[in-house]
């Protein structure tokens, strides 16, 4: 437990220097700018109209879903709350089929019946989406009991905040995690803020990442804003899952750019604490100046990058705004299963 | 008489009562610096400090279990929870420790706590977020459950709530709090819990409802006025104790009675009235009772199939038209 705990912190402070493979790295690139000009799209429908209620937006934190995905292999699962967007997204599921359901529309991924906070892919491995705080822990626990039970080598992937991360349930399933040695990813997107309360006003201790040690779940911390040191975190604490060692809990250090959700003023923070981040540690900047630092790619060829990403952010916006509401038969249906 | 938000009046009503007594704090999730998620304790951390209105994490079942605790040991807590969906974290505090406690204890030990917070549907926020919890409530001895329309009523029954010796559960409405409406400028304005009200009087059919549904009845009686039909609406203020005396009142004049709820059909607040009147006011029924209610579905998010899963002035009117043989 003790190595991986080091092996997860060793990875985090060593990315930077190890060389990640210029095809890697690009990929990660496309996928954090798609996660970007998606929310960015969002946010414009959501001032338009077009996508009511709350709206959560991922801009900001790009790095930590595209640094676990891609060190998921198939087959493996991920849970997450209401600014489940981008998990998605990464999980492959088409821009279309998810911004239609954030515009309410029956082509939507969950027949516009869920809305931006209820998505849900699991032919994809992703288990949602869900609104209540914390809920999705134990729910997460429960996927890895299945995997366990069916004796495969999939892991559950947990994800959750910084505020989910007081609720009660989390404790107690941490407690069931690794009492049955359950295959068991936690990874604490820490933003440093629950809505308007900040982790400095809301936890007793804040290494979030030790609150498993209670229960001999090991953890480490990350720079959520590198996607090579999250990818080599999840990698090294995947590996331990899967090796029948029980849960790890993964805190990725991270920021949220945009108020909590669409209706949120944030002026629980500075602007200045804002662009510092975003001047200082942008993810997907930080992974620009990589790929042009190492020649690996020139300001025309990420420019055209960004080209082709908007343009199927713009379909998707597209699609959702033509794409017909649900009819009213529709509201009877999936209430129960088989009927 | 003053213009006054439902927003201003639920601030007021828990400022005058902490002014009164010191005893009486505010938790729960952003209600101090943030001014609470939904603006209803605006003022209220730089007038009391942060020693009485207090910030929590989210943690719903520790800070309500906190509560009911604060108010074993004397004090009388007003718990906000953000939303009564989230509430649901917090249902064995608020059944097994806050209501039962009384009667276990033999009458030794009260539990002077308010449960306060936004209940029913929101816009466009899906089942998670959008479920009317009245007769959940309603249904446990032991407390009681208010669910006001009106500004004043909302002040009134917010300070009796607080001055109640019992736990008490105040169910209010985020499409609420925005709307305007006259409140007594009396710094001592309590309402009754436990008595409905009647706030339109007609003679053609009894139309009983409570919060936000109040408002969809009342624009039905307008509707129905142009038809030659008068409504009474009675908004029932309180769900526990029900003011059954004051629906049969209603319905001995109208002999016709419509219940509104935005709650799902199975075992609602209509289901009990309907059982109230068949028991108590059977002979002066001229037609059966009609229940508009909630869509037996979780919520859906789509506008459209939201539109049609919430009661509204037309479907109110139509029952009233079906009680009255006039459809
Ligand atoms: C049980 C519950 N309580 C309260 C809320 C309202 N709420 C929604 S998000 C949120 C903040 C959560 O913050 P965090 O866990 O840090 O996640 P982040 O939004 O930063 O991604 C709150 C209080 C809720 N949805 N569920
Ligand atoms: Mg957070």
């Amino acid at each position: 437990m003790a190595t991986a705990r080091k092996k997860a912190r060793s990875a985090a402070s060593a990315s930077r220097e190890s060389a990640v493979e210029p095809e890697t790295l690009d990929r990660w690139f496309r996928d954090m700018l798609l996660l970007r000009r998606f929310e960015e799209k969002a946010s414009q429908l959501y001032g338009m109209g077009l996508i009511g209620g709350f709206c959560h937006l991922y801009i900001g934190q790009e790095a930590v879903v595209t640094g676990v995905q891609h060190a998921l292999e198939p087959g493996d699962s991920v849970i997450t709350g209401y600014r489940c967007h981008a998990h998605m997204l990464i999980a492959g599921v088409p821009p279309r089929e998810v911004m239609a359901e954030l515009t309410g529309r029956a082509a939507g991924a969950s027949q516009g019946k869920g809305g931006s906070m209820h998505l849900f892919a699991p032919e994809r491995g992703f288990y949602g989406g869900h609104g209540i705080v914390g809920a999705q822990v134990p729910l997460g626990v429960g996927l890895g009991f299945a995997h366990k039970y069916r004796d495969s080598d999939q892991v559950s992937v947990t994800y959750f905040g910084d505020g989910a991360a007081n609720q009660g349930q989390v404790f107690e399933a941490f407690n069931m995690a690794a009492l049955w040695q359950l295959p068991v990813l936690f990874v604490i997107e820490n933003n440093q803020y629950a809505m308007g309360t900040s982790v400095e006003r809301s936890a007793a201790v804040h290494e979030l990442h030790e609150r498993g040690r209670a229960f001999g779940i090991p953890g480490g911390r990350v720079d959520g804003m590198d996607v090579a040191a999250v990818f080599r975190a999840t990698e090294d604490a995947l590996a331990d899952c899967r090796a029948g060692k029980g849960p790890f809990l993964l805190e990725a250090m991270t920021y949220r750019y945009r108020g909590h959700s669409m209706s949120d003023p944030a002026k629980y923070r500075s602007r200045e604490e804002v662009s510092k981040v975003r001047e200082e540690r942008d993810p997907i900047e930080q992974a620009r100046q990589v790929l042009i630092e190492g020649g690996h790619a020139d300001e025309d060829a990420l420019k055209e990058i960004d080209r082709e990403i908007r343009a199927t952010v713009n379909d998707a916006a597209d699609f959702a705004r033509e794409a017909p509401e649900p009819e009213a038969e529709a509201l009877g249906a999936h209430v129960l299963a088989g009927a | 008489m003053v213009q006054q938000t439902v927003r201003e009046a639920l601030r007021d009503a828990m400022a005058e009562e902490m002014r009164a007594d010191p005893d009486v704090f505010l938790m729960g999730e952003e209600v101090a610096e943030y001014q609470g998620a939904y603006k209803v304790s605006q003022g209220l951390l730089d007038e009391f400090g942060a020693g009485r209105v207090i910030d929590t994490p989210i943690t719903e079942a520790g800070f309500a279990g906190i509560g009911v605790g604060a108010a074993m040991g004397g004090l009388k807590p007003i718990v906000e929870f953000m939303t009564f969906n989230f509430a649901m974290q917090a249902m064995d505090h608020l059944i097994n420790s806050a209501a039962k406690t009384l009667y276990m204890s033999g009458g030794l030990l009260p539990v002077p706590v308010v449960f306060r917070g936004p209940n029913g549907a929101a816009a466009r926020v899906a089942a998670q977020h959008s479920q009317c919890y009245a007769s959940w409530f309603a249904h446990v001895p032991g407390w009681r459950v208010i669910a006001p329309y009106s500004a004043a009523d909302a002040k009134g029954l917010l300070k009796a709530a607080i001055r109640d010796p019992n736990p008490v559960v105040f169910l209010e409405n985020e499409l609420l709090y925005g709307q305007s409406f006259e409140v007594p400028e009396d710094g001592d304005h309590l309402v009754p819990i436990g008595k409905a009200a009647v706030v339109r009087p007609g003679s053609d059919a009894t139309v009983a409802a409570f919060s936000i549904m109040v408002g969809k009845a009342l624009e039905a009686a307008d509707a129905l006025a142009a038809d030659g039909i008068e409504v009474e609406v009675v908004d029932l203020r309180s769900l526990r104790p029900l003011d059954g005396d004051a629906v049969l009142a209603s319905v001995e004049k109208t002999n016709r009675l419509v219940t509104v709820e935005e709650g799902w059909p199975v075992a609602g607040i209509g289901a009990e009235l309907a059982a109230l009147v068949m028991e108590r006011g059977f002979d002066q029924l001229d037609a059966p009772v009609v229940r508009v209610t909630g869509a037996d579905v979780p919520m859906p998010y789509a506008a459209a199939l939201e539109a049609v899963s919430l009661p509204s002035a037309a479907t109110i009117a139509d029952a009233v038209r079906r009680v009255c043989y006039r459809s």
